[in-house]
């Protein structure tokens, strides 16, 4: 049988892990290919790295990253940020990445997302989705949630599922570093209405939220950033816990 | 040993290149036919679409010097379903190698099948101490049936074939480069055959 995946982040700044909260106050949290070695041998079922560079020096320091990743580690893992063209993508599977995750670009212009499919394949295509509630209805941001949109959340998952996208990485801004349990609602409302997997990111910051994201918001796999990096939660320790309270895990 | 790679449209390589180098092995990735023809050991990837690899294969007649092949041959993934008679996937007539064909993931299930799935039922080389239910990485939206071909299986909303084995070739849906030690061990396995 399948099992649900644990997926650490690590959100990457010219070569080093950084972590912020609601998308800003980034922290230092160390040597990214370190960090990517620990969690592969802490038992993580695949990792994502977001490039936050905003400079070309970091987007090169980042390809060197993913061949360097791809070298030490040998469980799947996703790049994104920043990626807005056939080349970036190529570069990036090129340099060892398994799949690349893209937001901003697929939401300005969605077709890319059908021609990064039919060029790459579905298997590595993730879109990403910061997603905000506003009145009761969730909405997509873009720009590293830095601008709003009057895209529906549940539409844009439909719509890129329909353009062949293999995965969707969901995150809930309005939880997204406060700990305080993933968005239960808005992730079972996109799970149940799409079929494609779907990741849910943002809040988690302790086991039980772990728990009740697999059981209530029916999440295929689940991302967080910084309690695994700052050890507040070991991933051989959460993968114990919910495997007791019958979630399939790989252990 | 002299371990080639077959380099066509489908996909990169680079992962496999590193987990075979984590083996002491340095493999040539080409398309050349007289350097697979002369090769001990021969891999054959692939990701991606299914038609347009199967045009590119015929396009530099990789597909004549594949079927011939006495070596030990690994298909993986889209390179397993490419070595089958027919996928579903834009109804593409494959190599035909191993009689079977290859279907599309249906029902309420998720597709593709991304992630970790435990394999039962292993036999032969290939798995050499790999034990029963260990896990390995998947992503795919088309698979294999349980056949008389079949050497490992896994459940997804059913059985399907995990491996198959047909004579000197070989094909795993899965990707043993991603897939920690056990992956690796099965390409070391693949290595010793």
């Amino acid at each position: 049988m399948l099992r649900k995946r644990i997926i650490p982040c690590l959100d990457v700044k010219d070569g080093r892990t950084v972590k912020g909260v609601n998308f800003g106050n980034l922290r230092d949290a160390g040597d990214p290919v370190e960090l990517a070695v620990r969690y592969a041998n802490e038992g993580a079922d695949e990792l994502v790295f977001l490039d936050i560079s905003a400079t070309l020096e970091g987007r090169k320091t980042l390809l060197e990253l993913v061949r360097k990743v791809a070298h030490e580690v040998h469980i799947p893992f996703t790049v994104g940020g920043g990626i807005s063209s056939l080349s970036d993508v190529s570069d990036l599977l090129g340099a060892g990445a398994d799949k690349i995750s893209i937001n901003s670009a697929a939401v300005l212009r969605p077709d890319l997302i059908n021609e990064l499919v039919a060029n790459f394949g579905s298997q590595c295509i993730m879109v990403a989705i910061d997603a905000r509630n506003d009145g009761g209805i969730s909405y997509v941001y873009t720009h590293g949630g830095t601008r709003s949109t009057l895209i529906k959340s549940l539409e844009w998952a439909q719509d890129v599922t329909q353009r062949g996208a293999g995965e969707i990485l969901l995150t809930s801004m309005d939880r997204d570093g406060t700990k305080s349990g993933f968005d239960i609602a808005l992730t079972k409302e996109i799970s149940k209405n799409v079929t494609i997997p779907v990741i849910a990111s943002g809040g988690g910051g302790k086991h039980e939220h772990f728990h009740d994201i697999f059981t209530l918001g029916c999440a295929d796999a689940v991302l967080a950033a910084s309690i695994f990096h700052f050890k507040e939660i070991e991933i051989k320790d959460l993968k114990q816990y919910l495997s007791l309270s019958d979630i399939l895990m790989r252990l | 040993m002299n371990v080639v790679i077959i380099k066509y449209n489908a996909g990169n390589v680079q992962s496999l290149e590193f987990a075979l180098n984590r083996l002491g092995i340095d493999p040539s990735i080409t398309d050349d036919h007289e350097e697979i023809q002369r090769a001990d050991k021969i891999i054959f990837p692939g990701q991606g679409e299914a038609s347009s690899a199967m045009k590119y294969l015929k396009n530099k007649k990789l597909d004549q010097v594949l079927i011939q092949l006495r070596q030990p041959v690994l298909g993986i993934c889209l390179g397993m379903q490419l070595m089958c008679d027919q996928t579903e996937e834009n109804n593409t007539k494959c190599l035909g190698i191993i009689e079977v064909n290859v279907k599309r993931f249906e029902g309420s299930l998720k597709v593709p099948h991304v992630g970790w799935n435990n394999i039962v039922k292993l036999l032969g080389p290939l798995f050499s101490k790999i034990r029963e239910q260990d896990y390995l990485y998947f992503v795919h939206s088309y698979y294999v049936n349980v056949c008389d071909r079949t050497i490992a299986q896994a459940d997804y909303g059913g059985s399907f074939s995990v491996a198959l084995q047909k004579n000197n070739f070989y094909a795993i849906q899965p990707h043993p480069e991603k897939s920690s030690d056990c992956g690796i061990q099965i390409l070391d396995n693949f290595l010793k055959i």
